[in-house]
């Protein structure tokens, strides 16, 4: 998948990974999209939480070799 | 869709329980709420700008999951406390876990009010000095201003 920026949380608990995404979302245009790699088992729920309550779209998520990669575009 | 609102109070000042307040602070922050975290009591070290002295015991905290059973007349032998701190520091940094010092700056980052209990900093008579700079010092009352409005409330 096409994204725009990169965000590698990898090795990060929580709240780490949510609050850094969030943080990486702040300087994007509407409509680009960020790409997340996370390690942290609990951010698969937490990251599907974040866009469903800020209203960031999650696009995809998927794991590969004990990582989580998440495509996230910008509201 | 109108902002959502959290306010804490964080009324303690070990390091186990210096952490609740703050991450969830920050992460109801990224989440989009607006919070205010209401320090009183020992929650008061928490504004330090040293968090150094904020440490963890084992005495009396029979849940804290030892290496090996400690019985508590070794715990309460000089010196137990700062090394406990210490591997509960190395064993949050070996998981990837924030400091409080990390978590704090992203609240404030974030926006992420701090209130301080105006009655406890003169019982305790603590030099303000001693605090952070994006501190209000404030009472109950105005607390409450800013709590009845909230959709979360947390005492920790």
């Amino acid at each position: 998948m096409n994204f725009d920026k990169e965000f590698d949380a990898s090795g990060m608990s929580c709240p780490l990974p949510i609050v850094k995404t969030k943080k990486a979302l702040a300087d994007m245009e509407s409509g680009k999209v960020l790409k997340v790699i996370a390690t942290d088992v609990g951010a698969v729920k937490d990251m599907q939480a974040f866009a469903d309550q800020t209203g960031n779209a999650l696009l995809a998520s998927s794991e590969a070799g004990g990582k989580f990669i998440f495509f996230m575009k910008k509201k | 869709m109108t902002t959502k609102k959290m306010a804490i109070i964080a009324t303690k000042g070990t390091l186990d329980m210096a952490y609740p307040p703050y991450i969830l602070a920050s992460t109801a922050a990224a989440l989009g709420y607006e919070v205010q975290i209401f320090f009183t009591f020992y929650g008061l070290q928490l504004l330090r700008k040293d968090l150094s002295d904020v440490m963890i015991s084992p005495l009396a905290n029979p849940a804290m999951p030892m290496p090996i059973p400690m019985p508590v007349f070794v715990q309460m032998l000089p010196g137990m406390e700062s090394m406990a701190t210490m591997m509960m520091k190395q064993k949050l940094k070996k998981h990837g876990v924030a400091s409080l010092e990390e978590l704090r700056e992203m609240c404030l980052d974030m926006d992420v009010k701090f209130v301080a209990c105006q009655m406890t900093v003169d019982l305790f008579e603590f030099d303000k000095s001693e605090f952070i700079d994006n501190v209000e010092y404030a009472g109950a009352s105005a607390f409450f201003g800013f709590a009845g409005e909230t959709d979360i409330c947390l005492f920790v």
